[in-house]
């Protein structure tokens, strides 16, 4: 996993360090807004066909303003951290989507709990051919997590001994621009 | 998925990938000030927050139910407030496994969603309740709750009510809050007394609160809430790492019970 030294944030547009990130962050208002719940649960608990991973696509893609890309990303996200779900992991129903260009980055602001344990999973579509994701606490030190990374898809797991905000951040690193989609799990 | 799952159980067993090496050891504030924050991903769900409270040992989860509330509420931010401890409540009748509970939550949520004029789509989500509660699906009923949640928000933002949609996280944080207080205060323990510290997503809150619009933000609930807003961040201001003693959980429940007493009184205008 590679992270910059010079991470750029979503928010607006802004240079740093010849790195730019352009600010277009969606929140996320739930998936549960978009898909029929039960019926995203049992698919992440991977019984869904492929019928109903394009149905939830769909239904996804009609219900809100997202881009196929959005949906697509939203979509490999959703399929890695249903992974976790196998081991006891709840997924939280939100999620943030955005663009990352080559280089770029996301920083995510989530609060977590001591005591128990986390997986950020994150996706992203073609041209994105290799991303990362790293947390940081909240006075900005990077943690250590267990890490999976497949292409366009990472996880990072954590499990936290102090109540409190961190931040997730999220690096395209190899690829071109990309709709990223975060989720994430807990237990 | 098999790919994938057989991946994920690689990493875990090899304790795969220690994302130490190259990595920045430290973000600067400025960067970290400009993170991306917002309702969905930021502010953490009553689940989550009973999820690392049963660690230690499992509350008393029917000691810490209440009795029903009104929802004839005329206000439409009380409303959104009261909708979003009701939620909170939903969570911890299905912690406390109770099925009778849940089905009368879900009729309450769903009768102050409609005082809201939210969509046909959260009502539906009542019938589903009630089928998962008569099947003790528990977690799907968890599940279901989050999904009435998102909802709820989701109609809000589509009818402009924008500024009802935080005045739900706040109603479920701070009900979630009294309940977790209150159940360490019951058996004090450090571990889950640590779950009590939540300094920045109080002030995530009080920034949202300074959002919403001068209408909203000028009636007598929103205006006494948000006074008190910056008191309790104080309270659960405590070092990293630090579990609160029990007088701290203590004063961080009452702070959060009398706001709460405030949102379910029926006078408020």
């Amino acid at each position: 996993m590679k992270t910059s030294p010079t991470p750029l944030l979503a928010g607006s547009s802004f240079k740093n360090e010849g790195r730019r990130f352009r600010g277009s962050g969606v929140e996320g208002a739930g998936r549960s807004s978009r898909l029929p719940q039960s019926a995203a649960r049992r698919a992440l608990n991977g019984s869904m066909s492929i019928f109903a991973a394009i149905g939830l696509a769909i239904t996804a893609a009609v219900a809100a303003p997202e881009s196929d890309t959005e949906v697509a990303a939203r979509k490999a996200a959703l399929d890695l951290a249903g992974a976790f779900s196998n081991e006891g992991f709840k997924m939280r129903d939100g999620h943030w989507s955005g663009t990352i260009k080559p280089k770029e980055h996301a920083l995510i602001a989530v609060n977590l709990y001591a005591g128990n344990q986390y997986w950020f999973s994150v996706g992203a579509t073609e041209p994105a051919k290799k991303i990362s994701i790293n947390l940081y606490d909240e006075t900005g030190k990077l943690v250590q997590t267990e890490s999976y990374n497949e292409g366009e898809k990472a996880a990072a797991g954590f499990s936290p001994t102090s109540s409190g905000q961190y931040y997730v951040l999220v690096d395209l690193v190899e690829g071109g621009e990309s709709s990223v989609c975060l989720v994430y799990s807990y237990k | 998925m098999k790919r994938v799952r057989r991946f994920v159980a690689l990493a875990f067993l090899l304790g795969y990938g220690a994302a130490i090496g190259a990595e920045p050891a430290r973000l600067p504030a400025d960067q970290l000030a400009k993170a991306v924050r917002n309702d969905s991903i930021t502010i953490p769900t009553p689940g989550e927050l009973f999820a690392a409270l049963e660690k230690p040992g499992k509350p008393n989860w029917v000691g810490q139910m209440r009795g029903p509330i009104s929802t004839s509420y005329k206000n439409r931010a009380q409303i959104a407030l009261n909708l979003g401890s009701l939620i909170a409540d939903g969570f911890i009748a299905v912690e406390a496994k109770d099925s009778q509970q849940v089905k009368n939550i879900g009729t309450d949520i769903i009768k102050m969603a409609k005082a809201l004029g939210v969509s046909e789509n959260v009502l539906s989500r009542g019938n589903s309740i009630n089928e998962f509660a008569e099947n003790d699906e528990w977690d799907a009923l968890q599940e279901e709750l989050e999904a009435t949640q998102n909802e709820v928000k989701s109609s809000m933002q589509s009818h402009r009510d924008q500024d009802l949609i935080i005045l739900v996280s706040v109603g479920g944080w701070i009900r979630g809050t009294q309940v977790v207080s209150a159940a360490v205060m019951q058996n004090y323990d450090e571990r889950a007394a640590k779950v009590l510290r939540q300094p920045a997503l109080v002030n995530f809150i009080e920034s949202k609160m300074n959002d919403i619009s001068p209408d909203v933000r000028d009636e007598p609930l929103i205006k006494e809430l948000s006074g008190q807003l910056p008191g309790i961040e104080k309270l659960v201001t405590f070092p990293a790492g630090k579990a609160p003693t029990a007088d701290e959980v203590r004063k961080v429940n009452e702070a959060v019970g009398k706001i709460m007493s405030q949102i379910q009184a029926k006078e408020s205008k």
